[in-house]
């Protein structure tokens, strides 16, 4: 019995770790590769595994090609816009639909949702026709665009106002706070946890996204980092050493803040559920 | 109990659409009247520099059902899907499975297997372009093999569903963690006192208690597959001899509507691609009955 329990264990492990391997392997090559040369990685016979001379000066050569302190900038402004905008709005509106009552109110709710089950490409045409008539192409406020307004967030909120119990109201009430002040100073304060979760899957998905940077600033110095990506990853065709320290100088920020705040990102982007 | 219960109710209605304002107002300006005016669009031709749009009725429809390159974008959508979502989710689900276990390293395991979620897809692509590279690729070279993986128009479409299925299997894994703390402990202890072994309580208890979670995550992981881009955009470029076998749905959308100009088609398609997704999630809804069992 025991020993059948430790070859069983001894298997899982064996399946785990094989499976992390495989997660792992492609970041360590992207990893290598970034400091080779690019006659290292057109190498077979030996087939170069570790760089023989770590080529660190592609770290310079690749951010100033790229300018990518500024593509950074862009990034985080970008990021920065929607968390900001996304937490005033769907806090405010997550408040209302849980715990107001008036009249209209399932009507604009079912708005919400019929935005979260809608794919996002639908869209896209007419938002960037008004982003052009707008004049904001190759702009932060291009990109912020769409993320003004956030339903998936609205509802996120709606279920953590939800959730909060009916008398703390009742308290606040008797106790003389008018609807803002028990919005401001006792509710809203309860809500910290999915307003978190609602930051980081902002921040995730924003970052991650491709086609709107693309549409919206085809200026490479006014784009995200993914959209650049994908410029460079036209433009350098074989030279595998500067595409992959340009994935990696894109990646790692993002990958370190992840492991600090691992169970705060696992637990925020779950419980984003269908919004993929 | 209420002194004043009409300025009470005057009071929630003010605030209450006070509150709900600015996202109702963006809701509708960023996404409701889009909506409309992408659907109106697919009826029209888009004309020079935008201007000019003409009406042609459903003549954008009677081409894109008689436009080949959309069936072929179609049918490339399919597998990609057909392949990413049973793999993601199988897999997922069995290491799910093992990580529900008291196990030492438990959280490093969670960490590593969801860390592809936090990565863009374009630096993925690119890192398994790489990988795939048929000459001095990883993979070729350590198993010794000469595949043109994004390169053979008769595979390229499943080497780029592979990468589909590891950005995903994390995310996944998680959604299913979540379920799995719901299911009651004594559950499996009075099977194992019935003699029931792991295969058979995966089978018997897991999977239909878990069934609403599997199928939320099938739905899902559907509806994300219908709209695979970034990673065909990035590995396919237009010398590659597997271009016409891999573009999906929405490549042919973004390529109609921004490289060529087409709006009017390009609405069209996107149109196409929501009624599909429409379909396949209402005859999951209907087939959920079968095997969903809920509480």
């Amino acid at each position: 019995m025991d020993k059948k329990k430790i070859i069983y264990n001894a298997l899982i492990y064996i399946i785990l770790v094989f499976v992390s391997i495989t997660m792992l392997v492609p970041f360590v090559w992207m990893f290598l590769t970034a400091f080779k040369t690019t006659a290292e990685t057109m190498q077979v016979d030996p087939f170069v595994i570790i760089p023989k001379v770590w080529q660190t000066q592609n770290f310079g050569n690749v951010i100033r090609a790229m300018d990518f302190v500024r593509l950074y900038a862009n990034t985080l402004g970008m990021v920065a816009l929607r968390i900001l905008f996304a937490i005033l709005t769907a806090t405010l509106s997550g408040y209302a639909f849980a715990r107001l009552e008036f009249k209209g109110k399932n009507f604009m709710f079912a708005l919400v949702l019929l935005q979260m089950m809608i794919p996002v490409q639908i869209f896209i045409i007419p938002q960037y026709v008004m982003v052009s008539k707008l004049h904001l192409t190759n702009t932060i406020w291009g990109l912020l665009f769409p993320g003004i307004v956030t339903a998936f967030g609205t509802f996120l909120l709606r279920q953590a106002y939800m959730q909060l119990p009916k008398d703390l109201e009742e308290a606040a009430r008797l106790d003389g706070c008018n609807i803002p002040q028990t919005f401001l100073f006792i509710m809203a304060p309860l809500t910290k946890s999915a307003i978190v979760a609602l930051g980081i899957f902002t921040a995730v998905f924003a970052y991650k996204d491709l086609m709107w940077p693309m549409i919206v600033c085809p200026d490479s110095r006014a784009t995200t980092l993914a959209s650049a990506l994908a410029k460079m990853n036209g433009q350098y065709q074989q030279k595998y050493p500067e595409l992959m320290m340009a994935a990696l100088i894109s990646c790692v920020p993002m990958i370190v803040i992840y492991i600090f705040f691992q169970r705060q990102f696992i637990e925020g982007i779950a419980t984003s559920g269908g919004k993929l | 109990m209420k002194k004043k219960p009409s300025s009470r109710q005057k009071s929630e209605f003010l605030w209450g659409w006070l509150f709900i304002l600015p996202t109702m107002l963006g809701l509708i300006i960023l996404n409701i009247y889009p909506m409309i005016d992408t659907i109106k669009q697919s009826f029209f031709k888009t004309g020079d520099f935008g201007k000019g749009n003409k009406f042609v009725g459903l003549a954008n429809y009677e081409k894109v059902f008689g436009d080949s390159e959309v069936w072929q974008a179609l049918a490339n959508t399919m597998k990609y899907a057909i392949v990413e979502v049973p793999f993601s989710v199988v897999i997922a689900l069995l290491l799910a499975v093992l990580l529900n276990k008291k196990l030492k390293g438990r959280s490093v395991f969670r960490t590593i297997f969801f860390l592809p979620m936090v990565v863009a897809p374009a630096a993925i692509a690119m890192v398994w372009k790489w990988l795939y590279n048929s000459n001095f690729g990883l993979i070729n070279n350590t198993f010794n093999v000469k595949v043109n993986w994004i390169s053979d128009p008769k595979i390229a479409i499943y080497s780029i569903a592979v990468i589909g299925i590891w950005s995903v299997i994390g995310y996944n894994m998680v959604l299913f963690l979540a379920g799995l703390q719901e299911v009651p402990r004594d559950y499996y202890e009075a099977a194992s006192l019935d003699g029931a072994n792991g295969w058979n309580q995966l089978i018997h208890i897991t999977i239909p208690l878990i069934s609403p979670t599997i199928f939320f995550v099938i739905v899902t992981r559907i509806i994300a597959g219908m709209q695979v881009f970034d990673l065909i955009y990035m590995l396919i470029d237009l010398n590659n001899p597997a271009w016409k076998k891999t573009e999906s749905l929405v490549f042919l959308f973004y390529k109609y509507s921004f490289e060529q100009s087409k709006k009017g088609y390009g609405a069209t398609v996107i149109v196409v691609l929501l009624a599909v997704i429409l379909i396949l999630t209402v005859i999951q809804l209907i087939g959920q009955k079968k095997w969903v069992h809920y509480e």
